[in-house]
């Protein structure tokens, strides 16, 4: 898959042909433990359509299949079946190095849990996309990284060692690492599930600031009823299904 | 959202990483940094395997060298002899044996013949570097009443003295050898009651007799050899021998000792004299070392095998540890081919640092072992070297173990499923 065709994937419309959707799953399914006894089928036939700067809230409750949808928007994991394309570009029909590119340059993950590297500073834990991409540091990627760590408000801790930082900074600190490409597309997996009340609603803000000023989309796992209220568009997911679309 | 918060004012920051490093080795000397316990027990365990790899590599190489050093100090690599006399079967016209019975026949005293030509024959040769002609045979010395039986070897000075170092087993005199000038060991020297100056009567089996002036005294280090060896001018030898112009023996060296065997058949094979290497005549010498070096392989062989097992068992355990933060890495973009590398890197850091302090600690062990462990008079034991060649083959077959030990931790890394790897 050549660069430009990564890049243009998230491109505002008329940046590129544009008339497609930055992502559409189209009767997605999913299982495991394919041909033995104990196969189960998680995804039945999902659909999907998120436009470029959407806001979405994916609720339901636990077991329904949200973390393997959002793995598998994400690219981390395959479809069983169905088609899912970004931006028009069919990634069933892309290899793991070219999926890997594409994670990587166009999407950004932040989880229930922040995965910050422990070895690593809160600046560095948020270069460390960039550095991967790249292969050597550079200053443009720590000023990059800087930038997105005051951005969410940590620059005083930013030379901090991630396992230093209390619980709601280390979000704030994965969601700065989740933007240090400039993903087209936000994937938060209940990024507010550990926090209080207060950390929630500011990684929420921040969530919703990163949406607002630069158009990236975001597909919101929560069960939280109060901040899926607060989003453009919810999504129901029960048993495998969309069962409500908002 | 780009205003730092208020009393934290916003600073260009400085490349916190070091721009010479691929992301590769950022993440894995991170790793080992963060465990560094881990790392420190792991990397003690690689030195101390590799320290007993160059304590036992430089003492071995030290006493073979030593061994053959004695060994080859006091011997031609080969030498060439008349062929021997052998008794053929009588036959009949018709080729059918008619004497059954065969008797040995007596090895006599005899030269080699053109001797001159077989010399020049054999200075020709590339391997060669010295041949010195011997006359050598049984005599009688005799000092009052007492007498000894010795082996009076002829010899040219200037070339013998190149192959056997005479000079240096000197005990007592010069190893000048004019005409009426003999040396003899240590030994013989003690049993006669002589000194450097002394005249002694040599008596040879054909009644010759000559009365010699000893001009040093040697000790080649064996009993025997310093009672029954002695060396005289190689013209003097001829006439007591009663071989006027003859030698019974070539003494060659060669620029590789190792090769004498092979250079001594193709001698025999192509001039028909009897050509014994110092490598046959000291099978038994060449048994022992090679012995010693099947062991030595074989415990360096184990204690590389355990260094291995210990790093792959560090990294196995490091990849389940990481599981979460592999996944994670996975999944902003780092291929598969980057976590190989990041781990193989830790195996062949870890093999690294654990080499060059193992080779300190070899290095300190062997020094210590030659000050503590020494001869009577208080020289070494032997003299053992530590060259720099030993280091760098224990530094390169470390980190190259260290690396093939952490391929199957790094394969079973970069194959891990983000997502499972991620929920670990």
């Amino acid at each position: 898959m050549p660069d430009e065709a990564i890049e243009a994937v998230g491109k505002a419309p008329g940046d590129t042909d544009g008339a497609a959707p930055l992502l559409a799953l189209k009767a997605v399914h999913k299982s495991y433990n394919i041909g033995q006894p104990n196969e189960t089928e998680v995804l039945h036939g999902i659909d999907l359509v998120l436009q470029r700067g959407e806001f979405c809230a994916v609720v339901g409750p636990s077991g329904s299949g949200k973390s393997t949808l959002l793995n598998i928007i994400g690219l981390l994991d395959r479809p069983t079946s169905g088609t899912l394309a970004l931006s028009g570009v069919d990634t069933m029909t892309l290899g793991d190095a070219e999926l890997t590119r594409l994670r990587g340059h166009r999407i950004g993950f932040v989880f229930q849990h922040h995965h910050l590297l422990s070895a690593f500073t809160a600046l560095e834990n948020v270069m460390l996309p960039m550095l991967g991409d790249a292969g050597f540091p550079n200053a443009a990627m720590a000023e990059r990284a800087a930038q997105l760590i005051n951005d969410v408000g940590l620059a005083p801790w930013r030379d901090q060692l991630a396992g230093e930082l209390s619980g709601g900074q280390q979000q704030r600190v994965a969601l700065a690492r989740a933007l240090a490409m400039a993903p087209a597309l936000l994937l938060a997996d209940e990024p507010t599930g550990n926090l209080d009340t207060v950390s929630a609603d500011a990684v929420f803000a921040l969530l919703r600031k990163v949406n607002a000023e630069q158009h990236t989309s975001v597909l919101f796992v929560t069960h939280s009823p109060a901040l899926a209220a607060r989003c453009d568009k919810t999504i129901e997911v029960v048993d495998g299904r969309v069962v409500t679309s908002r | 959202m780009s205003q730092p918060p208020d009393g934290h004012p916003e600073s260009a920051p400085l490349v916190p990483l070091p721009r010479w490093q691929p992301f590769e080795w950022i993440v894995a000397l991170r790793f080992l940094r963060e465990g560094c316990t881990q790392t420190a027990f792991i990397i003690g365990g690689v030195a101390i395997g590799v320290a007993v790899i160059v304590f036992m590599s430089s003492l071995m190489a030290g006493l073979e060298s030593n061994l053959m050093r004695q060994a080859l100090s006091g011997q031609s690599h080969i030498q060439l002899l008349p062929p021997k006399e052998a008794a053929r079967p009588l036959r009949a016209a018709g080729a059918a044996t008619e004497g059954a019975v065969l008797q040995a026949p007596l090895q006599r005293l005899r030269g080699i013949d053109q001797w001159q030509a077989l010399a020049a024959q054999m200075r020709a040769l590339p391997e060669v570097r010295v041949v010195s002609a011997g006359a050598t045979g049984s005599a009688l010395v005799v000092r009052g009443d007492a007498s000894r039986a010795i082996s009076a070897i002829g010899i040219d000075p200037a070339l013998y003295f190149r192959i056997v170092l005479i000079g240096d087993m000197l005990a007592a005199g010069t190893t000048r050898l004019t005409g009426t000038d003999i040396l003899i060991g240590t030994e013989l020297a003690a049993d006669l009651g002589v000194g450097v100056g002394d005249k002694l009567r040599v008596t040879a089996s054909s009644g010759a007799d000559l009365t010699l002036s000893i001009s040093g005294i040697f000790d080649l280090g064996n009993k025997a050899a310093n009672t029954r060896t002695t060396y005289m001018a190689l013209r003097t030898a001829q006439s007591l021998l009663a071989l006027p112009g003859g030698v019974t023996v070539l003494d060659l060296t060669l620029a590789d000792p190792y090769a004498a065997e092979t250079v001594a058949q193709r001698i025999a094979a192509a001039t028909g004299v009897q050509a014994d290497s110092w490598i046959k005549t000291n099978a038994q010498f060449f048994s022992a070392v090679a012995a010693q070096k099947s062991s030595n392989t074989l415990i360096r062989s184990f204690v590389a095998l355990s260094v291995a097992m210990g790093i792959a068992s560090v990294l196995v355990v490091s990849v389940v540890q990481r599981s979460s933060e592999i996944g994670i890495l996975r999944a902003m973009g780092v291929t598969r081919g980057q976590v190989l590398r990041l781990f193989l890197l830790q195996g062949g850091l870890l093999a690294l640092a654990g080499s060059v302090l193992g080779s300190g600690l070899g290095a300190g062990a062997l020094m210590l072992w030659q000050s503590l462990v020494r001869n009577a008079d208080g020289t070494p034991l032997f003299p053992v070297t530590l060259p720099p060649a030993l280091f760098i083959t224990a530094l390169g077959l470390a980190t190259l173990t260290g690396l093939l030990a952490a391929f199957a931790p790094a394969l079973r890394a970069s194959r891990l499923d983000p997502v499972v790897a991620i929920n670990a």
